[in-house]
C-alpha cells in the first residue's frame, strides 16, 4: 500500500463487511515526533482466536479465499519493517481492534496520504455505518464523530449532494 | 464552518428527501476489497462524491462492497438502475468516472468501451 491512509481504509473495509455499526480511528503522532500510531475499533461480529490469528498469516487467507485477504497481513509487515508493533484483538459478538505503530523516521514509512478523501469517501460510501474520527498530529486535534453529524440532520440522509458538499468544505477547514 | 450549519442543508434538503428515500434511482457499487484500494478505488469514489455534490445528483448513491473476484480489473464498480440491466465498469480511475457519470448516470448511456460486463 502506497500510504498509510489506505491501509486505514482496508481495515475499515473489513470492519463493515464484519457488520460493523460503528468503526472508531485514532491517528496519533506522538509528541516527540517519534511514532505514528493507528488504531482502529469496530463493534462487528468479531473473530475466534484461531481466525484472529489466521488472518494475520498471507498464506492461510490467500489460499482459502477468506473474505479477509491479504490486508492485514500488509499492515503488520508495514509496521513491523518500520520499527512499530502490531496488534489485532478480536471477540466474537464484541468487535475487533487493530492497532499499528510506526517508528516516524523510518525510510520505508509510507506518506499517511490523503486522510480528507480517505475519511470523506469512508462516510459518504457506508451511510449506515458510524464513524468517529480522531486524529492528532504536531498538537492538532481533529475530531470528527458522524453521530454527531446525522443528529443534525434528521431524516436527510448523510449521502445527500448538499452534505457531501459540506463535509468536503468542513474536512478542507479543519483537518 | 460548524456543524451547526447543517440545520440550513437541513431545512433545504427536506424538501426532495421523501422523493429520495422512495428508492434512488441509480445505486453505484465500488469494490473496496484490499486490491481495489490499492488499484485507486478510493479516487473513484471521491470523483463520484464530487459529481454527485456538484450535478446535485439526489437520487444517485454509491457505496462501497469487498471484493469482487477480478483483482486484475480493479477498480470495478457496478452500476444499478431499476429495470435495466447491470454495467459493470473495469479499471476506471477519476477521469474516466466522470464520464461515466456525465454519459452514463446523466443522459443514460453507458461508456462501452469501459463496460466489461453487462449482466
Amino acid at each position: 500500500m502506497a500510504e498509510i491512509c489506505a491501509h486505514i481504509m482496508d481495515v475499515a473495509a473489513n470492519s463493515i463487511t464484519a457488520e460493523a455499526k460503528k468503526v472508531d480511528i485514532f491517528i496519533t503522532q506522538d509528541k516527540n515526533q517519534v511514532m505514528l500510531t493507528v488504531k482502529v475499533i469496530d463493534d462487528g461480529k468479531g473473530m475466534t482466536r484461531e481466525m484472529s490469528e489466521k488472518v494475520q498469516d498471507p498464506f492461510f487467507s490467500t489460499k482459502t479465499g477468506r473474505k479477509v485477504g491479504l490486508g492485514i497481513p500488509l499492515l503488520k509487515g508495514t509496521a513491523e519493517h518500520c520499527g512499530g508493533d502490531f496488534y489485532l484483538k478480536s471477540k466474537i459478538g464484541e468487535g475487533t481492534e487493530i492497532f499499528a505503530s510506526f517508528a516516524l523516521n523510518h525510510p520505508d514509512l509510507p506518506p499517511l496520504g490523503n486522510l480528507r478523501d480517505t475519511i470523506l469517501v469512508m462516510i459518504i460510501s457506508n451511510p449506515g455505518v458510524n464513524f468517529s474520527f480522531s486524529y492528532t498530529i504536531n498538537g492538532k486535534e481533529f475530531t470528527l464523530d458522524t453521530e454527531e453529524i446525522k443528529a443534525q440532520l434528521g431524516d436527510v440522509p448523510i449521502n445527500h449532494p448538499e452534505v457531501i458538499k459540506f463535509l468536503g468544505q468542513y474536512l478542507d477547514e479543519n483537518l | 464552518m460548524k456543524l451547526e450549519d447543517l440545520k440550513k442543508i437541513r431545512e433545504k434538503a427536506e424538501k426532495d428527501v421523501e422523493l429520495r428515500q422512495k428508492q434512488a434511482r441509480i445505486r453505484i457499487v465500488v469494490g473496496m476489497g484490499t486490491s481495489g484500494i490499492a488499484a485507486g478505488a478510493r479516487e473513484v469514489i471521491r470523483a463520484f462524491v464530487d459529481e454527485i455534490a456538484k450535478r446535485n445528483l439526489s437520487d444517485v448513491v454509491v457505496t462501497q462492497t469487498g471484493e469482487k473476484g477480478l483483482a486484475s480489473q480493479e477498480p470495478m464498480i457496478e452500476v444499478y438502475e431499476e429495470g435495466k440491466p447491470v454495467v459493470v465498469y473495469g479499471n476506471m480511475d477519476a477521469e474516466k468516472t466522470k464520464r461515466v457519470v456525465a454519459e452514463h448516470i446523466v443522459n443514460g448511456s453507458p461508456v462501452s468501451e469501459y463496460v466489461i460486463e453487462v449482466r
